[in-house]
């Protein structure tokens, strides 16, 4: 991921008169605008010029969201930034979901992507701008027409109101300001007179979530739409050389039968008959180079790699080997992860129509701009051609930054000439992920005589996701090195590696992706220092936190709510920290350990995000990130068998249910600081907090998840 | 209609949960001859503006994050309220256990139904 861009705040807004009237503001990016030559032309197609607002002559105010709406709150969140500075009823604005398009770039990923947690930090300025900016250009429009000083006017609710009681709506100036010249100074309002940021609302999506109105993916209806159903390589990896479709091709509703490259399609009338139709494909299958993968050769070609050499530096400071060699106590260990599926509650879909002039493609993705590329290449067609229309979306996690379920509905529809849905079954969907890499991680640390850690190495091995997603990376993949290389803890000698290896599957990022192993192998090695130390693991890393206020301030206070060192008889308790998406967190977690049979009963998680747009989406990000972590700690692994992915559906791959949820504690800090992320950041401190807590227990270290084979093991 | 939701076709995760005389029962298993002459309800039959007692108490509590699963934990939890109006964290967890959330919203389908309990002990239909 590229580094964010420097956006001139004064010059990046422009104005035109929406088509059927009203105000339109655009935003281009410098730095990227420049890179679509559409997106200066005058009559381009629509998807190259950009509108954050649509203000109608009805005064319907209609806010465009340019990240998908995949249960983090974006929808909701990203409209409240515009509306603290258009001052109108939050109530009555629509949202619409932004096309594809230049403007929807988010520069600290480097394309138009809903990832990495960084929504609202992308959105912080450039929203307030769109918003003030228009606020401005209403005034302005609104003293024109009255002849007097916009100093005397000022906007509420949706109105510029005047002297001598004067009003006029924003949808009745709506034409004429969008012909006012684009303010180039507009003050933000400070963060201590927001009216909606920092308040907790209700979410817009939510009333279509409880009435079944809310349209996802997989409840796209287009008419004369077909469905359709694919088979893929049992191996991963593999592909069909010779398929006979005889029998399928006679059943009931049948359409057509292709092979592709994403796998042999069926297409009928309806899915069912799909389904029943790919039941009768007869297909050769060449499994190709995975034919004998499993889990225990792709550990060997981990382990391997790792004892080659320390591979690629991410971050030395002073001399860690020296430092190690010199210490008073020093020790090692190895951590090992497992593959992880992301499991969406809604599998992967795609509905395509392509037509000769162009497609349009209707689907829950996390990548706008990728999946209409995707779409062209399949199509034959130029980017240009493609619309893509973003539902909400039923689970993203990361799995959606993918884009492998998209080509086998365009080139069906392409085929038949009539929209096709594609839509794959759980068992598909399970079998073929893009799965969470595993990674196998060397660590050691050294203390002095005075108990101090003196030295840190961390060496870490995996696939790089990047490499294949968005190449060519350059030396380190940043994904997968997070919060190993922010200096969590005062060590005066820290060397980070890291080496690439690949497994022959392709890996997906996961939501929090490399926080989490990183930070388990990290607060769990901690713990363990702690223990050789003969210290208390919150006493032994409060004294590596001198210079770090925010991070001590978080582990403080989640010792405090959770009463660390005073569980109930029979409880334990472990903690962990971390630092990621600029957010500062800490987990207590109070486990009992029954006849070998651990019970979670408590977490609690103290968080420090900055400035909050919403409080109360916050929360449920912090807690659904638990659950997710919690989830993958206990039950979450992916295993292999001769290329063959054994998990299938939720039965042999576990979900956490209500009766199994521990008591949540969510504490959020009013820091006041700039803004961090919030959807994935508690994920990665479940595991080590638990596995701290069965330490704490037992006196067993796991150093693999998940804990329930893990325990069974130790 | 759109609230019904395929997620497994096992009748594991509960997203396809709809009452099948009032009871709540997983459809995508279910062949359609086994509901002949019986009364279905699903997630838009519950009521024509949300007015029924779990979605407001879903709407008040901001219970869905991704929401897809949504339609199956407000059915599951409509015909416990029917059966139990006003059921105990363990009748909570047997009757809900069949729903998957992978956004994790159980906390707040928790208190929502605790609310929804309450909605109704101060008269509220449903």
């Amino acid at each position: 991921m590229t580094q964010p861009a420097d956006i001139g705040r004064r010059d990046f807004l422009t104005a035109t008169a929406a088509a059927g009237g009203g105000l339109m503001l655009i935003l281009a990016l410098p730095g990227y605008a420049g890179k679509s030559k559409a997106a200066k032309a005058p009559g381009a197609a629509s998807s190259s010029l950009n509108a954050w607002l649509k203000i109608a002559r009805d005064n319907s105010v209609t806010i465009i969201v340019d990240r998908s709406e995949m249960g983090q709150g974006v929808y909701t969140a990203l409209p409240m930034l515009l509306a603290e500075e258009l001052d109108i009823d939050f109530d009555s604005i629509q949202i619409e979901a932004a096309p594809v398009g230049d403007a929807y770039i988010n520069p600290g990923n480097g394309g138009q992507v809903t990832g990495t947690s960084n929504s609202v930090q992308d959105a912080w300025e450039k929203l307030r701008m769109a918003g003030a900016t228009a606020r401005t250009m209403l005034l302005s429009a609104a003293a024109k027409r009255w002849r007097v000083d916009p100093s005397s006017c000022h906007a509420a609710n949706g109105a510029v109101l005047g002297p001598l009681g004067k009003t006029l709506t924003y949808g009745e100036l709506a034409d004429s300001a969008a012909k006012e010249a684009v303010p180039k100074d507009v003050k933000l309002k400070p963060n201590s007179s927001f009216q909606i940021v920092g308040k907790s609302r209700a979410r817009i999506d939510t009333p279509g979530k409880v009435d079944g109105s809310a349209e996802f993916g997989l409840d796209v209806k287009l008419p004369g739409m077909l469905h359709a159903a694919l088979a893929q390589s049992p191996v991963l990896g593999g592909k069909a050389v010779a398929v006979d479709s005889t029998a399928a091709e006679k059943m009931p509703g049948v359409r057509k039968v292709m092979n592709t490259a994403s796998g042999v399609v069926v297409v009928a009338d309806h899915f069912w008959q799909a389904l029943q139709a790919r039941k009768a494909l007869s297909i050769t299958w060449d499994p190709g180079a995975n034919a004998t993968l499993d889990n225990r050769a792709i550990s060997a070609l981990l382990k391997k790699t790792a004892a080659a050499g320390a591979g690629l530096e991410a971050l030395r400071v002073g001399d860690a080997a020296g430092a190690l060699k010199s210490a008073q106590l020093s020790l090692s260990a190895d951590y090992e992860l497992p593959l992880l599926a992301h499991a969406t509650m809604e599998p992967m879909n795609c509905t395509a129509d392509v037509r000769p002039s162009g497609c349009d493609l209707y689907l829950g993705t996390q990548v706008q701009q990728v999946a209409q590329a995707t779409a062209a290449a399949a199509a034959g067609l130029n980017p240009a051609q493609v619309r893509v229309f973003t539902t909400l979306i039923g689970g993203g996690f990361g799995r959606r930054l993918d884009i492998d379920f998209i080509p086998a509905a365009v080139e069906a529809s392409k085929a038949v000439g009539a929209p096709v849905k594609v839509i794959w079954t759980r068992e598909d969907d399970m079998t073929h992920d893009t799965y969470r890499p595993p990674v196998y991680s060397q660590v050691s640390g050294g203390l002095d005589a005075a108990g101090k850690l003196t030295a840190w190495i961390l060496h870490i091995t995996s696939p790089s996701i990047t490499a294949r997603m968005f190449p060519p990376v350059k030396g380190v993949d940043d994904s997968v090195i997070e919060a190993a290389v922010n200096n969590l803890y005062d060590v005066p000698n820290v060397s980070v590696s890291y080496s690439r290896q690949e497994i022959g599957i392709d890996v997906g990022y996961w939501r929090s992706v490399s926080h989490a192993p990183n930070c388990f192998v990290i607060e769990s090695f901690m713990d363990e220092l702690a223990a050789a130390a003969g210290k208390n693991p919150y006493d032994f890393r409060l004294q590596f936190l001198d210079k770090k206020p925010r991070q001590r301030a978080v582990l403080r206070q989640a010792a405090e709510r959770a009463a660390w060192g005073k569980a109930p008889a029979g409880r334990y308790q472990g903690i962990a920290l971390m630092e990621g998406y600029s957010t500062h967190l800490a987990q207590v977690a109070e486990i009992s350990i029954d006849a070998g049979e651990l019970k979670v009963h408590k977490i609690t998680c103290v968080v420090d995000c900055g400035q909050m747009v919403n409080p109360r989406i916050v929360e449920s990000q912090i807690e659904s990130a638990i659950v997710f972590g919690l989830t993958a700690a206990l039950w979450g692994e992916v295993t292999l068998v001769g290329g063959r992915v054994q998990q299938s559906n939720f039965n042999n791959y576990r979900m956490l249910r209500n009766n199994e949820m521990p008591e949540l504690d969510v504490h959020l800090v009013d820091s006041g600081e700039a803004p961090g992320g919030i959807g994935e950041a508690a994920v990665p401190l479940v595991a080590p907090a638990v596995c701290n807590a069965i330490f704490a227990a037992t006196g067993k270290r796991l150093r693999t998840l998940p804990i329930g084979s893990a325990l069974k093991k130790a | 209609m759109t609230g019904t939701k395929f997620g497994c076709g096992m009748a594991l995760c509960g997203a396809c949960t709809v009452h099948i005389d009032g009871a709540a029962t997983r459809s995508c298993v279910l062949p359609l001859r086994a509901v002949q002459g019986r009364s279905i309800t699903t997630i838009e039959g519950l009521s024509v503006d949300r007015s029924h007692v779990v979605q407001r108490a879903w709407l008040e509590i901001d219970v869905p994050q991704c929401g897809y699963c949504q339609s199956g934990q407000i059915m599951s939890a409509a015909a416990l309220l029917k059966a139990n109006p006003k059921p105990s964290d363990a009748d909570i967890d047997a009757a809900m256990s069949g729903n998957i959330c992978r956004c994790g919203t159980y906390p707040r389908i928790r208190k929502a139904i605790h609310r929804a309990a309450e909605l109704l002990e101060r008269g509220s239909q449903n």
